[in-house]
């Protein structure tokens, strides 16, 4: 007998058709092919003509398929039977939950709108969210950003006009070195992994800083097993030892950095502000002709040394003030390096690679360009130099002044915006003066006074009443948080159930799972939420909520207003928002329903505007009191936020032909959707590098409407609105921080960058550092209870480091019980060893309420999974002083998360324990439990 | 059959990266989504929702733990399927000929119809590549998406397997390992591809690149420290330095 | 690996039911009409259904036919094969002994090789596989094979021929025991090959790909206390082997034979649940795992 073998169909049909748009897994949003077979979606994969992902897809986007048919998925809108927590709910109707909405809302908005609080998590449409609370009146609006990463998109703004993420990237095709700060598997996620693809596939180097080396760490060339929370202390050791090696990059700093510009030195008000002409702009010595002049000025080749005498006084520039702090022995690597649990000459070692590629690998690329100085350039001088970070240097309370280190590190190098180093993605560079102050006036049936969020230049932006007291109900934008640019939504149901600064009669949010992982201290939150008062009213009067899924967040609300799921739905990823731009170009994208509800749910944007419509909100209602858009899809198309700029940038005008600026086009959606679900306009070249300063750029930057003129800056190595809080606090001005937080403000605004221990009050006793961060195949997924992805991680070990396993005599399943300041879990261990020797971590929002999501009750995820927020308070301890400071950045308000100090001990054998603790009663399941078996198929 | 074919035409397969895999498990679910949809029975899975959920996958990532005799322990993310041996132990046991390597690709398939389930394959196969599926009863394993890599009706470049497509770090790469011109095997021959279990003796055809050594920054302090000589001891140095820097510029 | 009962069953019941065949088509004993009807029966029986209980864990029972076209590389097919030669040829042989009252000499001798066949074919099953080194052993159809003897001796009450059965046996049961415990390290596989990072030092076993289990975990990965083991192999030995070597020393009883009978039997059961849950497939090294 010889070899044999069947005959085989290798051409089968794929499937019928393939609609084009774009994922929601995670944040990221890829554009992904959805392969129909007989209307039922059959498979999907990455769309390859795809700016953000090139055709690849994550573990995440490739499970939509199962995110689709989840059994979590609610059906209906429903009241609330049970009390509130019980998960008891009935079904009603559209019109009667839209109606009981109104109901609560209306009132509201004619008497106090600030008592509707309105805040979205995962929301990737806040350019209309905010719109719309914007239009209801309230200052009572952010999305989930100040409890992820404000501390990194407000260090980037304020520093260099943007960060990372969806404000920039390494230049991925020219790097040589490429160094990642902190857990970064957390955003970004498809385009730095492409990045490290293509980096390796060269052979550069990797240098990953994290006490964990998992994920992108474990492909690091080198590891820096460094301790949480001292990143900041280690790049300014990196900043230490390039100073004064005079490994920086002069030239660059002279033109594109505020190292030059002359800061008063004369006691007084204005002591530490810029020098600045009669037009506000900051003064500099020209080199060439030794004179004091305006920093813009054509020709001008600013002097990072000269200084400028006057009235007996003299005026030091910048680079004078960065050289006597940072080249003090404080910050040498010897100083430094058991702090950091790094070795001086590892340190030393690093800083001599970053020198080496920097300088010694310096490249050039035949471009010419013109800067805003009027000068020509016949090249582009590439520093090979990269650099990340994300969620871990943020979340600690000394995140601000971490990042900002980092970019300063970045900057001396002359990495930023040059080739081989980090580039910004359009609508950025964009300088803190083209950003909005934050607004918080409301007046009653009055839209607010203007855009919610934004960057404050001085004290004269906080968001206070004219009282003092906060105008906010997350009170951001205060002295307590000067620059919290991004709301601070963990901190309104504590607030809203204390009361303070004053009480809400109404908590809507969308997707945000504050009964469960998205919040601190969990138990406490379900208890402020289910609280009563004297009359036995609940503290806090209603709740509606929207999602998709029967999140824990659902038993806590009293209306529920049911969303579709990505595939069944319109949205925009709009450049008025969070886009998805590459260096070279600027893109948005939207989605489109490929598949229609089989649930009586409605989009909740469209909701909002159904809402809007019903109450007749300004922004949304015509001159003749009719509204002005149906649903979502209607308002994409036809919102303009200025005359010719819409939500979405491409097939602009009549005809669909122009892009950034044009008329309505009713087809415009079409036109998309042919288009594969995005649009894309290039960057043209020459204008694709050195963004902030290169003439190109601005111009075609305004003619896609980014900006309405050319908006030139130099980078902020040094932050003059940071100066202004401390001259407040000195004593200067009419705005003045209380007395508390006087001392506070002057030590943590310096206007260059600082590290500092963070408050360790309480923490006695406490030695380990605790963190956690999600797996990749889940990282911001709001569907972990996904058939084929929870089989991945249905539960999370605590990862211990091999030290702490041997001498707590804990092995492999055995259970801790990890002890905080606040409180007690008692956990699954499991052993690591490439871990920092005093950290211990686990994977975050694993764990699961009985109940929830359509699981069954014995659910791994419900049984050995756990949290641990249970750990971490939104306050930090009692300091014995009357008053309760947050668990937060002093700065932005930033949720410290990774500021976790923990005591760990043996708790029992495996046998005879059988779940996580703390555990939870079960939920009522609005939606039941899910089938037993699956085997999806919908072809033949 | 179950005989072997004396040689195969080609002998396609795959080269995992595991310098460059993080780990991410996108190949995973990718292959998870186009075989379920795809070749033969469903990839099914039991108490899906439940307290126990298990289901049949053709490619998991393990990771593993390295701990060198100096320095910091490492962590590798390796992926592994199905690795499409030469001399395949999973073809010659089967007693019905479901089990088969194709003479000209050297592909290792599973004919459905033939299967009865027996398990001994997947007893054979020292890699854990095989999975008995607990809906169907049948054998399923990594087909190297043979209904993909001949497939008229997809674009040309899309026939490749689905977890080389949707390989986030490009860690996965796909051809004609007998071809010694190939891409693949250049780049085994240039980064040292390895086996799994060579002593077992069946020739995988899937290759393996290693990690590169990490953790070597601090050998070269002799080659770096130079760079990083002081300008000056003091501050006021320092500006006499910056002095003397800008007038160079 | 996972004991499943069925293929505890199947290899224990058929080994006995061949061992009694063996003896059977050699004439020992020499019986005919009704006698012989009980002994075949029984041999029959336990034949047909340890071959029978193989076929529960299939996922395809209704395809097994298709199990007999690869007998050129695959063991089990010969195995089919040979266990098919094995009950035709027998049953042509029982028919001749208890209806016409005939003994064909040369179709018993070819029906009791064929029986051995099956034994060594069914082994061979196990033996063939270097995945799971502690079955990779020539002890291992050496095993298959003097265990069948012993109990068809046994069974056939060839008392004299059973005792020295039973003692080779014995001695290939430790054997057996003593080589299977090294067999793993001596394979030379190990974490390190199976990754291939071994050269880089010490390699662990880190998170597994799922959380939960799966078929390969299922199948392949049964972890058995040393202890217990220890406890079942004394057990078992002394089931299979002391206690009927004990009895058939005594003077000759029939409920003494039985008790022998029945003891070895239990016994051999034993070893056999040991033989796969002791037995360690490689890819338990990818989990971490023996």
């Amino acid at each position: 007998m010889t070899h044999q073998q069947p005959i085989l169909n290798t051409s089968p049909k794929v499937s019928d058709e393939i609609r084009r748009t774009t994922c929601y897994m995670c944040a990221c949003r890829c554009g992904i092919n959805v392969h129909m077979k007989d209307g039922k979606v059959a498979y999907i994969e990455g769309n390859r003509d795809h700016p953000v992902n090139k055709g690849v897809l994550c573990a995440k986007g490739s499970a939509g398929i199962m995110q689709v048919n989840a059994p979590s998925r609610l059906k209906a809108p429903m009241i609330r039977t049970g009390p509130r927590g019980s998960g008891e709910f009935k079904e009603i109707s559209w019109d009667e939950a839209l109606a009981i909405a109104v109901g609560w809302m209306e009132p509201v908005r004619h008497e106090a709108p600030e008592q509707l609080a309105f805040f979205t998590g995962r929301d990737q449409s806040q350019s209309f969210t905010s719109f719309w609370a914007q239009s209801f009146g309230t200052p009572n609006y952010a999305a989930h950003g100040g409890f992820c990463s404000v501390n990194m998109a407000t260090a980037g703004i304020y520093t260099m006009g943007g960060a990372f993420w969806e404000f920039g990237q390494p230049d991925w095709d020219h790097t040589k070195l490429f160094m990642l700060f902190g857990v970064a598997e957390d955003h970004d996620s498809n385009p730095i992994k492409m990045g490290l693809g293509k980096i390796k596939k060269r052979g550069a180097k990797v240098i990953g800083v994290n006490p964990i080396r998992s994920g992108y760490n474990a492909v690091a060339d080198e590891w820096v097993g460094i301790t949480p929370g001292t990143d900041g202390l280690f790049i300014l050791s990196l900043i230490h030892v390039l100073m004064k090696a005079g490994k920086i990059d002069l030239d660059y700093l002279s033109r594109y950095t505020n190292a030059p510009v002359l800061v008063n030195a004369a006691e007084g008000p204005d002591k530490g502000l810029f020098l600045r002409d009669n037009d506000g702009k900051p003064l500099v010595i020209d080199r060439v002709t030794g004179e004091l002049t305006a920093f813009d000025k054509p020709g001008v080749r600013p002097d990072l040394s000269a200084t400028y005498e006057k009235d007996g006084v003299t005026h030091r520039p910048v680079f004078h003030l960065m050289a006597e702090r940072y080249l003090a022995d404080e910050y040498a690597p010897e100083a430094i390096a058991e702090q950091c649990g790094v070795p001086a000459k590892r340190i030393r070692a690093i800083a001599g690679e970053l020198a080496r590629v920097a300088f010694d690998e310096a490249f050039e690329l035949d471009h010419e360009w013109t800067d805003f100085r009027g000068e020509k350039h016949t090249k582009m001088i590439g520093r090979p130099v990269s650099m990340h970070s994300m969620r871990g240097v943020s979340a600690h309370a000394n995140g601000f002044q971490t990042c900002r280190a980092l970019h300063v590190l970045q900057i001396i190098l002359g990495t930023v915006e040059v080739p081989g180093g980090f580039r910004f993605k359009p609508p950025y560079p964009k300088p803190v003066e083209a950003h909005p102050t934050p607004h918080s006036k409301s007046t009653p049936d009055t839209p607010l006074d203007g855009p919610h969020l934004g960057f404050v230049r001085g004290p004269e932006h906080l968001a206070l009443k004219e009282d003092g007291s906060p105008a906010r109900i997350d009170k951001a934008f205060t002295w307590e948080n000067p620059m919290s640019a991004h709301g601070l939504m963990h901190m309104v149901i504590s607030n809203a159930h204390a009361g303070d600064p004053y009480k809400i009669d109404t908590l809507f949010m969308y997707m945000a799972n504050m009964s469960w992982n998205s919040s601190m201290n969990t138990k406490g939150v379900m208890e402020m939420l289910t609280d009563k008062d004297e009359n036995g009213d609940y503290k806090i009067p209603h709740i509606i909520y929207s999602d998709a899924y029967s999140s824990e967040m659902v038993a806590y609300a009293d209306l529920i207003l049911p969303d579709t799921t990505y595939l069944e739905r319109h949205d925009c990823i709009s450049l008025l928002d969070r886009p998805i731009c590459e260096a070279d170009a600027a893109a948005d994208a939207i989605r489109w329903p490929v598949i229609e509800p089989d649930r009586n749910v409605r989009g909740f944007q469209t909701v909002l505007i159904q809402l809007a419509n019903r109450m007749k909100l300004p922004g949304f209602t015509n001159e003749d009191r009719s509204p002005k858009w149906k649903d979502y899809a209607d308002y994409i198309i036809n919102h303009e936020r200025k005359p010719g700029i819409g939500p979405l940038a491409g097939f602009r005008g009549e005809n669909g032909d122009k892009e950034g600026r044009g008329e309505v086009n009713p087809e415009q959606l079409n036109r998309y959707i042919e288009n594969g679900g995005f649009y894309v306009a290039h960057i043209p070249e020459g204008a694709d590098y050195y963004k902030p300063w290169n003439s190109a750029y601005q111009d075609w930057a305004v003619g896609m409407g980014i900006y309405d003129s050319p908006q030139p800056y130099l980078f902020q190595l040094y932050v003059e609105p940071m100066r202004k809080f401390q001259l407040a606090a000195e004593g200067h001005g009419d705005r003045q921080p209380p007395d508390h937080l006087r001392g506070r403000i002057k030590d943590v605004m310096d206007p260059l960058p600082i590290w500092y221990e963070t408050d360790q009050t309480g923490n006695e006793g406490f030695t380990v550092n605790a963190l956690t961060q999600r797996p990749m195949a889940m990282y911001h997924s709001w569907g972990t209870q996904n058939a084929w992805l929870r089989q991945l991680h249905g539960r999370n070990p605590l990862y211990v480091p091999t030290k702490l396993m041997r001498e707590l005599g804990l092995k492999d399943g055995d259970w801790a019980k990890v002890t905080s300041p606040h409180g007690e879990i008692t956990v699954p261990v499991m052993e690591m060893a490439a871990l920092n020797d005093n950290t211990i971590w686990t994977w975050n929002a694993i764990g699961k309420r009985k109940g929830a999501w359509a699981l069954e009750e014995d659910a791994p995820e419900a049984t050995k999974g756990f949290l641990l927020n249970h750990l971490i308070h939104e306050l930090l301890p009692p300091k014995g002083d009357g008053l309760r400071w947050a668990n937060s950045d002093p700065i932005t308000g930033q949720a410290a998360w990774f500021d976790l100090k923990v005591k760990i001990e043996k708790a029992a054998n495996p046998d005879e324990m059988t779940e996580s603790q703390p555990a939870f009663d079960p939920l009522e399941s609005p939606v039941g439990t899910g089938p037993k078996n699956l085997a999806w198929k919908v072809g033949e | 059959m179950t005989q072997l074919p004396t040689s195969t035409d080609r002998k396609m397969g795959l080269v995992i990266d595991l310098d460059t895999c993080v780990g991410c498990h996108a190949c995973v679910i990718s292959c998870k989504g186009w075989n379920t949809e795809n070749y033969g029975a469903p990839l099914s899975d039991q108490d899906a929702y439940g307290g126990n959920p298990s289901g049949t996958f053709l490619n998991r990532v393990h990771s593993y733990e390295v701990q060198p005799e100096q320095g910091a322990a490492q962590l590798i993310h390796f992926p592994k399927s199905c690795l499409h041996c030469e001399d395949a132990p999973c073809v010659t046991v089967c007693p019905t000929g479901a089990s088969y390597k194709r003479a000209e690709d050297g592909i290792v398939l599973v004919n459905e119809s033939d299967c009865i389930g027996c398990g001994l394959c997947a007893w054979s196969c020292p890699y854990g590549a095989r999975e008995l599926d607990q809906a169907e009863g049948v054998m399923k394993k990594c087909t190297l998406c043979v209904d993909r890599i001949y497939n008229e009706n997809l674009p040309e470049v899309d026939r490749i397997p689905s977890c080389v497509r949707t390989c986030p770090a490009g860690a996965r790469h796909f051809g004609d390992l007998g071809d010694p011109e190939s891409d693949v095997s250049k780049l085994v021959a240039e980064r040292g591809g390895m086996d799994l279990m060579p002593e077992m003796g069946t020739k995988p055809v899937n290759k393996y690149l290693p990690p590169r050594p990490k953790d070597k920054i601090e050998d070269q302090i002799d080659i770096l420290a130079p760079l990083l000589a002081p300008v000056a001891d003091e501050p006021k140095g320092f500006m006499g330095w910056l002095d003397k820097a800008l007038e160079k510029l | 690996m996972h004991p499943a009962p069925s293929v505890i069953i199947f290899t224990t019941l058929s080994g006995l039911g061949f061992g009694l065949l063996f003896f059977l088509g050699l004439g020992l004993p020499a019986v005919s009409g009704t006698v012989a009807f009980i002994f075949f029966a029984i041999a029959f029986g336990l034949a047909v259904a340890g071959l029978l209980a193989s076929t529960f864990h299939l996922g395809h029972p209704e395809r097994a036919w298709k199990a007999f076209t690869q007998w050129k590389t695959s063991w089990l097919s010969r195995e089919g094969w040979c266990a098919v030669i094995a009950l035709v040829v027998m049953g042509l042989y029982a028919i001749s002994v208890i209806f016409l009252d005939q003994r064909w000499g040369v179709l018993g001798v070819i029906g009791s090789l064929a029986s051995l066949a099956t034994v060594f074919t069914t082994s061979m099953i196990y033996t063939q596989l270097k995945t799971i080194p502690r079955w990779n052993m020539k002890l291992t159809p050496a095993m298959f094979l003097s265990f069948s003897l012993a109990g068809g001796a046994l069974l056939a009450g060839q008392m004299r021929l059973a005792l020295p059965f039973l003692l080779i046996a014995a001695l290939v049961q430790i054997l057996y025991w003593r080589q299977g415990d090294k067999a793993l390290a001596a394979s030379g596989t190990d974490l390190g090959t199976a990754t291939g990072l071994g050269s880089r030092g010490t390699v662990r076993a880190f998170e597994p790909p799922h959380t939960g289990t799966n078929y390969l975990l299922r199948e392949f990965v049964h972890v058995v206390g040393r202890k217990h083991a220890e406890k079942l192999r004394v057990i078992a030995f002394a089931l299979a082997f002391v206690l009927p070597v004990i009895l058939l020393v005594l003077p000759f009883s029939h409920f003494f034979a039985l008790l022998a009978i029945l003891s070895h039997l239990a016994g051999v059961a034993t070893s056999r649940w040991l033989f796969f849950a002791q037995a360690e497939h490689v890819v338990g090294l990818y989990y971490g795992k023996r």
